[in-house]
C-alpha cells in the first residue's frame, strides 16, 4: 500500500500517522507538505491530528484552503481512499468531502482519554477487519470534537449508513447522536475524531485502533 | 549624558548601591536603554544575586552529565549516542495575575529552552501549587492555569504526561507554575549558547518583536502588593502556533552545519539572548536595531532590548550560510533577519536610526554583576511527635476517605484530562502513576519523569525537607524501575530580602546537597523563584524537583495497579509510624506540627536498589511508593487502579493509624505472586508481608474494611466540586 500524510502547518500527528502505516502495511508513507500542488501516486491519503494554522479562525478552515488540498479533494471524489483524523476530519468538514461541522466540546475544555467506540458500519475499506456493533478502546484528544448537522443531514447519514463510529458509553463532547466518525456516500473518506494510530500496541494501551490500518492494507496492497 | 533620578532608578528595581556600581562599570552615568539592560541583568531573576553563593554547593557533576548548570538546559547521556535535555523553570508571578497566558508562556519558555539546544521535546511536566480550595481566586486560577498549559502543550504536540497539583493557603496570594520540558537530541548534535568567532552574522529568528513583557524580568523579582493585578502588561501573550513553526525550522537548520551558538529570547529577551551568547562566547555584539523585525511602530531601542514577546531565537550563523537558514525559516512563514555581527569588542553596542544607543562592556556587566551573602537565620528545630501522642481516629475507614477526597490525595483526572498525554504515541505510563514513562522513539528504551516536593516538610525542617524532595523523585523514578539519573529544580521561596526565608533557603539547599551526593543522583539545571510573597507573607519553601531516569528496557516497567488476585503484597522499608507534619496529622487531626519524616540516605539507596532489582527480575507485578498519607493511601490507589481489594495484617507494636498514615521514608509497596513470594529473599532487609490482593474491599484486618468503588467515588469527588460549573 502506498500512502501519503499531509502535512500541514503545526499538524502535530503526523509522525504518528506515518509510524502507525509503516509498522502495519510495512512501506513508509510519502510526507507531503502542504504547500506543495502535486500528489505522488498513491493507495491512500492521510490527513494527520494537529493544530494546522494554529486552529485560527476554526479548526481545519486554513488547512482546507492550502494548494495540495486542490489534489487531495480531486483524487477523493475520484475514488481514492482519504482518511481524515482529529484535525483531519476537522480539515474533510471544512472542504465539503464529509457533511456536518465539528464544534467545541460541549464541555468547553480539551478533553484527553481513552473512550470506547462502537464500530457502526464494517462494510468500508477502513473498518471490514471490524466486527458490527463491535466495542473498541481508542484516545480521544481534542478541544473541538462536537459533531454537528441538521436533522436532515444526520438523518440522511444515518439512513446511508454513513456513520462509521459512535462513542458507546459517555459521550465525551456533545456530537450529535454520540457520531465519532462517518463516511462519505461512496464510503472512501473517513473521518474520526479518536485517534487509532496511538493504539497499535499493547505498550500504549492498547492495540484496537490496528486493525483499521490492517484493513486498509489488505485492501489496497 | 543624562543623570538618572532616584525614582527611576527605583523605577527599575536597582538598589543606589548598584546604580552607583553601574556607573563605575561604564565611567560615566548609563542613558535609559543602558540603564534598562544593566537593570534586568542585575534582576534576581537574571543574575541569582541572591541565590549564586548557596548553588555552588549542588552537585552538578557525574558519569552521566554532559552539560550541567549554566546553559539554556542540563544534557545526560542516556547511551547509544542519545541524550536526555530538560529543565525546569517557574512562571509564577505572571501566571497570578494573568493565569491562561502565564502558564502558556511558561510551557513555551521551558519547551524553547530545550529544543534551541537540538533536543525535540518528549514529555512535559508541571508542578502547581495554588492557595486554599476555599479562596475565592482559587477556582479562576485553577481553571485559567490549567487551561493555558493545556492550550500551549496540546497545541505543540508535545504530550503533557505528569507533574503535580497542591493547595494551601501560603499560596492565596502567590501561585506556584513550573513547568518542566524533556527533550531527545543525539549526543554529537547538542548546541551551546557561546557565540565564538569575530564576523559572523547574527540572526534574529521566529515571531515580531512588540511591547509585550517590558520589565517581566523585573516584575518576577518583585514581591506582590495590594496593586499587582495592574501589573497584568508585563504578562506576555503566547502564540504555541508560531512555537510548533519554531520547533520545526530550527530542527531542520540544525541538521545543517551551519549554527555556530543559539539561545532563545526568554526572560529579559533580546538583552539577556545577546549579552550571555557574546560572554560564554568572550567576544563582542553590534546589532543594528533598525534590522529586528517589529510588530508595533516606533518602538525604541529601550522598549525592543527589554521586550519580551515570545517565540524568538537568536543565533550566531557560520559566515556564508545565511541563505540556508533564510530558505527554512522562510519556508515556515517565520521572520529571519540578520541583526549584526560578532567583534572584538567584547563590547555590546546597538545602533537605531543611525545612531549608537548603547555601549556597554560586557566583562564588568557580568564582573560587577551584585552578588549578596544576605543574612539567614536557621528555621528552628520542630520537636519529633511520637505516634503516642496522636489519637486514633473514631473509623480509620473514614479517614482513609477523607484523606483520599481531600485537595492533596484526590484524583487530578480533572487536570490531566485537559492536557494531551497520548500525542506523539510513545506514552507508555499515563499520569496517575509513581512516574510518567515515554518510550525513547524508536528505541526498547524510555524516560521516566516525575516532580516532586513537600512543602509542609521544607517549612518544618528546611534540611530534611530538601533531602525528602530529591529522594522523593529519586524514589519515584525507580518505583516505575528506572535508574534515576538526574534532576533539574525550580526552587520557589519567599523574599532573600528576610533572613528567616535566606535560611529556609539555604536549609533546602543544603539538604538537597546531601541527597544528590549520597543518592549519586545531580542537579543540571534548574531556576530560582524569590519574591513569592503579598504584603510580606511568604510561600511554602517549595524546592521542586524534576527527576529524569532511564530504563534499558520498557518492556520492564513497573505500574500501580494490582494485577491479579491472591497476590501477596509486601512493605519493603521499616514503619515507625512517623506522624509529624504528615497528612492525617494535617486533615484528619487538624494540627499542622512536628518534625518531616527524616530521610537515611542510605537506606533510601539500599531499599531502592533492591526495589529495582526485583522489578528487573520480573518478579514483582506491582509497585507503588508510600509518600503522601503513607501506607494506607498507597494501598488505595493500587486497589484502585486495578479494582482488585486487599486484606491487609497489622503490626502488634505500632497504633493502627501510625502505621497506616506514617510517612515513613524510602518504603515501597509490592506484590508478587504465592509462589514467588516463597522464594522472595530481601537479606537484612526491613520487608514486612501485609497480606494478599483480591475480593472488591480494601480490609484492614479487625479495624476498618471500605469497597474499592467508595475510594473510587470519594477519590473522583474534590475537583468536581471545586471546579463544578466552572468555565
Amino acid at each position: 500500500m502506498k500512502s501519503a500524510v499531509i502535512v500541514f502547518p503545526a499538524s502535530n500527528c503526523d509522525r504518528d500517522a506515518a509510524v502507525a502505516l509503516e509498522r502495519i502495511s510495512g512501506s513508509k508513507p510519502h510526507m507531503v507538505w502542504h504547500g506543495d500542488s502535486d500528489l505522488p501516486e498513491v493507495d491512500l491519503i492521510v490527513l494527520p491530528g494537529g493544530f494546522s494554522y494554529g486552529d485560527y479562525l476554526r479548526c481545519g478552515a486554513m488547512a482546507s484552503q492550502s494548494p495540495i488540498m486542490k489534489e487531495v479533494i480531486k483524487k477523493a471524489k475520484a475514488g481514492t481512499p482519504t482518511l481524515g483524523i482529529c484535525n483531519g476530519f476537522q480539515v474533510l468538514t471544512e472542504c465539503g468531502l464529509l457533511p456536518g461541522v465539528l464544534m467545541r466540546n460541549a464541555g468547553l475544555h480539551f478533553v484527553c482519554k481513552t473512550v470506547p467506540l462502537s464500530v457502526e458500519n464494517t462494510d468500508t475499506v477502513f473498518t471490514s477487519k471490524y466486527g458490527q456493533g463491535e466495542v473498541i478502546d481508542v484516545p480521544i484528544a481534542h478541544h473541538d470534537g462536537n459533531y454537528f448537522a441538521d436533522a436532515d443531514t444526520l438523518d440522511r447519514v444515518e439512513g446511508e449508513g454513513q456513520v462509521a463510529f459512535r462513542y458507546a458509553n459517555d459521550n465525551p463532547n456533545g456530537s450529535a447522536r454520540d457520531i465519532a466518525g462517518i463516511v462519505n456516500a461512496k464510503s472512501n473518506v473517513l473521518g474520526l475524531m479518536p485517534h487509532p494510530e496511538r493504539v497499535i500496541d499493547q505498550q500504549l494501551g492498547g492495540t484496537d485502533g490496528a486493525p483499521l490500518f490492517a484493513a486498509l492494507t489488505e485492501a489496497l496492497s | 549624558m543624562n543623570s538618572n533620578t532616584d525614582a527611576v532608578i527605583a523605577e527599575h528595581g536597582l538598589s543606589r548601591d548598584e546604580y552607583d556600581t553601574i556607573v563605575r562599570s561604564l565611567n560615566r552615568e548609563p542613558n535609559l536603554t543602558e540603564l534598562g539592560i544593566f537593570s534586568v541583568m542585575w534582576s534576581e531573576h537574571c543574575s541569582y544575586k541572591s541565590s549564586r553563593l548557596h548553588l555552588k554547593k549542588l552537585p552538578t557533576e557525574g558519569p552521566c552529565v554532559i552539560q550541567g548548570p549554566g546553559e539554556n538546559a542540563g544534557v545526560i547521556d542516556i547511551g547509544d549516542g542519545q541524550a536526555a535535555i530538560f529543565k525546569m523553570e517557574s512562571h509564577n508571578h505572571p501566571s497570578y495575575i494573568e493565569p491562561y497566558q502565564g502558564a502558556a508562556t511558561g510551557v513555551g519558555g521551558i519547551m524553547r529552552d530545550v529544543f534551541t539546544m537540538g533536543a525535540r521535546p518528549v514529555a512535559l511536566l508541571n508542578a502547581l501549587r495554588f492557595g486554599a480550595a476555599d479562596h475565592p481566586k482559587t477556582r479562576h486560577l485553577v481553571g485559567g492555569v490549567v487551561a493555558g498549559i493545556g492550550g500551549y502543550g496540546n497545541c505543540m504536540g508535545v504530550p503533557t504526561v505528569g507533574g503535580e497539583v497542591n493547595f494551601d493557603k501560603s499560596y492565596n496570594g502567590n501561585i506556584l507554575v513550573n513547568a518542566m520540558c524533556v527533550g531527545l537530541a543525539d549526543t554529537d548534535n547538542i548546541f551551546y549558547s557561546a557565540a565564538k568567532g569575530v564576523g559572523n552574522p547574527v540572526v534574529y529568528v521566529g515571531s515580531k518583536t512588540g511591547r509585550d513583557g517590558i520589565h517581566g524580568a523585573t516584575m518576577a523579582s518583585a514581591e506582590f502588593d495590594d496593586d499587582s493585578d495592574e501589573k497584568r502588561p508585563t504578562v506576555q501573550v503566547g502564540d504555541p502556533f508560531t512555537e510548533k513553526l519554531l520547533l520545526e525550522a530550527c530542527l531542520e537548520l540544525m541538521a545543517e552545519d551551519v549554527i555556530i551558538a543559539i539561545q532563545d529570547m526568554g526572560a529579559a529577551g533580546l538583552t539577556s539572548s545577546a549579552v550571555e551568547m557574546a560572554s560564554k562566547g568572550e567576544t563582542g555584539l553590534e546589532l543594528d536595531l533598525d534590522q529586528v523585525p517589529q510588530r508595533e511602530e516606533n518602538m525604541t531601542a529601550y522598549e525592543m532590548m527589554l521586550s519580551e514577546s515570545q517565540e524568538r531565537m537568536l543565533m550566531v550563523l557560520k559566515p556564508g550560510h545565511e541563505d540556508i537558514g533564510r530558505h527554512i525559516f522562510e519556508k515556515w512563514g517565520l521572520d529571519f533577519a540578520i541583526i549584526g555581527i560578532t567583534t572584538d569588542t567584547s563590547h555590546l553596542t546597538l545602533r537605531h536610526k543611525g545612531e549608537e544607543v548603547a555601549d556597554i562592556p560586557l566583562g564588568p556587566l557580568a564582573d560587577f554583576a551584585p552578588l549578596y551573602d544576605r543574612p539567614h537565620v536557621a528555621t528552628p528545630k520542630a520537636e519529633y511527635i511520637s505516634p503516642d501522642d496522636v489519637p486514633a481516629p473514631n473509623d480509620l475507614g473514614e479517614a482513609l476517605l477523607k484523606l483520599l477526597g481531600g485537595s492533596e490525595l484526590s484524583s487530578r483526572r480533572w487536570v490531566y484530562e485537559q492536557y494531551d498525554y497520548t500525542v506523539m504515541a510513545d506514552t507508555v505510563q499515563r499520569p496517575g502513576g509513581d512516574a510518567a514513562v515515554v518510550r525513547v522513539h524508536g528505541t526498547t528504551k524510555a524516560l521516566a519523569v516525575c516532580t516532586d516536593v513537600t512543602p509542609r516538610y521544607c517549612q518544618a525542617d528546611p534540611f530534611e525537607g530538601g533531602k525528602q524532595a530529591v529522594a522523593e523523585t529519586w524514589r519515584n523514578l525507580t518505583a516505575v524501575g528506572a535508574d534515576p539519573l538526574a534532576y533539574t529544580d525550580c526552587l520557589n521561596f519567599g523574599s532573600p530580602e528576610r533572613p528567616e526565608i535566606m535560611g529556609q533557603f539555604i536549609g533546602c539547599i543544603d539538604g538537597m546537597a546531601e541527597a544528590s551526593g549520597a543518592l549519586g543522583y545531580p542537579v543540571v539545571s534548574g531556576n530560582v523563584s524569590f519574591y513569592n510573597e503579598t504584603n510580606g507573607i511568604g510561600v511554602k519553601p517549595t524546592p521542586a524537583i524534576g527527576g529524569v531516569g532511564v530504563l534499558p528496557d520498557v518492556s520492564q516497567m513497573a505500574t500501580i495497579a494490582f494485577k491479579a488476585e491472591d497476590e501477596v503484597i509486601f512493605l519493603v522499608g521499616e514503619t515507625r509510624g512517623h506522624l509529624g507534619q504528615s497528612l492525617f496529622l494535617r486533615d484528619i487531626a487538624g494540627r499542622e506540627e512536628g518534625a518531616p519524616p527524616p530521610v537515611n540516605l542510605a537506606t533510601e539507596k539500599r531499599n531502592g536498589d533492591f526495589v529495582r532489582g526485583l522489578i528487573r527480575s520480573g518478579k514483582i507485578t506491582a509497585v507503588h511508593d508510600c509518600s503522601d498519607g503513607g501506607l494506607a493511601t498507597a494501598l488505595a490507589d493500587m486497589a484502585m487502579a486495578s479494582g482488585i481489594g486487599a486484606t491487609i495484617d497489622l503490626p502488634d507494636d505500632l497504633p493502627a493509624h501510625a502505621f497506616l498514615f506514617g510517612e515513613d521514608q524510602a518504603r515501597y509497596v509490592v506484590t508478587m505472586s504465592a509462589a514467588d513470594a516463597d522464594t522472595l529473599e530481601a537479606g537484612d532487609l526491613p520487608v514486612l508481608r501485609l497480606g494478599t490482593t483480591g475480593g472488591s474491599c480494601l480490609t484492614f484486618d479487625g479495624v476498618a474494611e471500605v469497597m474499592v468503588e467508595a475510594l473510587r467515588s470519594a477519590h473522583e469527588g474534590f475537583f468536581e466540586g471545586l471546579m463544578h460549573d466552572q468555565l
